[in-house]
């Protein structure tokens, strides 16, 4: 907490100009993989193939850009992103504090076991759900459509712990309150309690912004026609070729570049509060 | 991170007799969960049951595997992927290797390196730690599959990477098709090309001991730098929320009694982020062995099977080679070793009873002589104002 320059003695101060410098090179060691991206992808094929590390594009052309949203389905692809992730976030905010309300403050028999069950869920690895999925996805007949793409993420076990966790934290009496009042358990949830849960709710938003932004496997084993193609899968299917002969590397990084953009803006925006999801979702 | 949010704080179990302004709980208790339960139940329990019974099945993927024409084969499916003999258990044996180093690089790797940024970061004031956090990050929010586009273009031959190798005079490696072992090279160099007859004519799993132990490929160590770079972030945050839960007092008074930062960060402030290295680990491992965006995107298994891992061999099994039982069984052994991992771990990391964990309050014990400082540290007080005073005049003489 003491720790400012300022009355610290000579011998510290060349530790903090070490330290400084350590974390400064660093930095630019995580940072400048991104940099090459965003360069790369304003290069031409043969810039990007002669000089690899400029971070200047030299001559700039947009030409990556252009024949992404021109002249390929990525339009469509980020349209099906959006579209798929705008669900799945609404879905996940009402659903997970819906549960987590429930399990934090309503008291019912069965309450254990369906806490127990989460936490079953929670220890399942996502992999190994990848051919499962596809199986009933198929078995229910809503393979190849937005219904089998969007339900099956609907809901999260984690999202549910952050919102149980949260309505644990914060008083009760405002809502008995309310209930003396004469309102319905619902009523309690949507008007009172909900308006108070922001912080973690903005929290779900998040992760489930990034999650359903960035997920692949899911769309892998749900959809397969080309109009159903998500973000993800398109541009992985970009890396392995088939858009074009050669390596075109500035299309595909384009494309990863525009990918990235999104998440990065959310991040950005809500720098503080996702780097505070490890201390506790909760803020008084 | 939710994996946190720890199961083990019980249900809050309020007194008193239900009130009558509370009788509809029950039911809106089970309907406030119902949507959860459902899409859980049929998206997750179903499917697994439903697996399960494929990998004991034929289905050939045609139809629905509960339909009558589908036969039970009992463990054929978990037979041919560990001891079958054939192309299934030598493909298997393979992405078991591959994973194996995988894990056993990326693991301790990405735990060191996060645990070496958050103490850093730690250390810097206030203002430059939210700039450091953010560029460490950042690469944890991207999608994996945009990480693995431009890891394709900085590891490909006339790349960043070896542009940069060039420029030090190093001829790099031709990345993501060289499927050459790292050890196996490393021993190249040496002069030996070639295993002892006991490792090359023996092995487990369809590949012989000496193919065991050739070590990542070339292609699969671009992508333990990839998981490295991106998985670290994350890792450092909650090493930070760990070092932030520590109180300084301990450590002050261990610097009052001659400690330096490199004992007083392994007798001190490790043992005291135990519980934070043991999510990292266990999150590290789990994460480890479920590889399958960087490896769809990127190489799809190749060069020479070296990137192949169990994750993506059980995806291709089923949906590419229509052999579904195989994909299933190989899913569901993958399952077992991430839960049996996990067990271990916890296992290992308990092993040590929590008394001896208690950190030490007794500087005293540490090494005397160093005033009054050392008293007033040992009381346990906020020992950070009155005792580093004497130090600071100390060294302004």
């Amino acid at each position: 907490m003491n720790r400012t320059a300022r009355r610290l003695p000579r011998r510290t101060l060349a530790w903090q100009v070490a330290l400084y410098g350590l974390l400064i090179l660093l930095a630019l060691v995580y940072v400048y993989p991104f940099l090459v991206q965003l360069a790369t992808s304003l290069k031409t094929e043969a810039d990007a193939a002669a000089d690899p590390v400029s971070l200047v594009p030299n001559p700039l052309t947009w030409a990556a850009y252009g024949r992404l949203f021109l002249r390929s389905d990525f339009p469509v692809w980020f349209a099906n992103s959006a579209v798929v992730t705008v669900l799945v976030t609404t879905g996940r905010v009402f659903f997970d504090s819906l549960a987590g309300y429930a399990l934090a403050r309503l008291r019912f028999r069965g309450r254990g076991v369906v806490y127990a069950a989460l936490v079953a869920v929670m220890a399942v690895p996502t992999v190994v759900l990848l051919i499962p999925k596809f199986l009933v996805i198929n078995q229910l007949g809503i393979y190849d459509s937005y219904a089998g793409m969007v339900l099956p993420l609907l809901v999260d076990a984690a999202g549910v712990f952050i919102m149980k966790n949260f309505f644990e934290s914060i008083p009760a009496s405002v809502e008995e309150q309310a209930r003396i009042d004469g309102a319905g358990t619902f009523r309690i949830f949507w008007s009172v309690v909900l308006p108070m849960a922001r912080p973690a709710l903005v929290t779900i938003v998040i992760l489930s912004f990034q999650g359903s932004w960035n997920e692949l496997s899911h769309f892998i084993v749900a959809a397969q026609s080309p109009e159903l193609t998500t973000l993800t899968k398109g541009v992985a299917s970009l890396a392995s070729g088939q858009l074009s002969q050669g390596s075109q590397y500035p299309i595909k990084l384009a494309a990863a570049a525009i990918m990235t953009i999104p998440v990065a803006v959310v991040f950005f925006v809500f720098q503080r509060r996702i780097m505070n999801t490890s201390e506790g979702a909760v803020k008084e | 991170m939710s994996v946190l949010a720890s199961p083990r704080d019980a249900m809050p179990r309020r007194a008193g007799s239900p009130r009558g302004i509370r009788h509809g709980e029950a039911l809106a208790g089970w309907l406030f969960t119902l949507p959860v339960l459902l899409i859980l139940g049929v998206f997750l329990l179903v499917p697994v049951l439903m697996a399960l019974w494929v990998s004991f099945s034929d289905w050939s993927g045609r139809g629905s595997p509960l339909s009558s024409g589908v036969g039970f084969v009992g463990l054929d499916n978990y037979a041919a992927v560990t001891t079958g003999g054939g192309l299934a258990e030598r493909d298997f044996g393979i992405a078991m290797r591959n994973n194996a180093w995988y894990v056993l690089l990326v693991v301790p790797l990405q735990t060191g390196l996060a645990l070496f940024l958050a103490v850093l970061v730690n250390r810097a004031v206030l203002r430059g730690r939210g700039v450091f956090r953010t560029a460490f990050y950042f690469p944890s929010v991207t999608s994996s599959v945009a990480i693995t586009v431009l890891w394709l273009f900085l590891f490909s031959t006339s790349g960043v990477v070896n542009a940069i190798l060039a420029r030090v005079g190093i001829a790099g490696p031709n990345w993501f098709n060289d499927p050459s072992g790292v050890l196996h090279n490393l021993l190249g160099a040496l002069g030996v090309r070639s295993g002892p007859e006991a490792l090359t004519q023996h092995g487990f799993l369809g590949v012989s001991w000496w193919d065991w132990l050739a070590g990542p490929s070339v292609a699969m160590s671009a992508f333990v730098v990839m998981a490295i770079f991106t998985t670290s972030g994350t890792f450092m945050l909650l090493f930070i929320a760990g070092l932030q839960n520590i109180g300084p007092d301990i450590d002050e008074a261990a610097m009052m009694d001659g400690a330096n930062a490199w004992q007083r960060f392994w007798r001190i402030t490790l043992p005291q982020l135990r519980p934070t290295l043991f999510t990292v680990l266990t999150l590290g491992l789990i994460g480890c062995w479920q590889v399958f965006d960087q490896i769809y995107t990127g190489t799809q298994g190749g060069p020479g099977k070296t990137t192949l891992t169990p994750a993506y061999l059980s995806y291709r099994s089923a949906f590419l080679s229509q052999d579904w039982g195989q994909g299933a069984a190989i899913a569901f052994i993958l399952f077992v070793i991430i839960v049996l991992l996990t067990i271990l771990q916890r296992w290992i990391l308990r092993e040590r009873p929590d008394v001896r964990r208690r950190p030490r309050r007794g500087p005293r014990k540490l090494t005397g002589g160093n005033g009054p400082g050392v008293v007033e540290a040992g009381a346990g007080g906020p020992a950070g104002g009155p005792a580093s005073e004497p130090s600071a005049k100390e060294d302004a003489r």
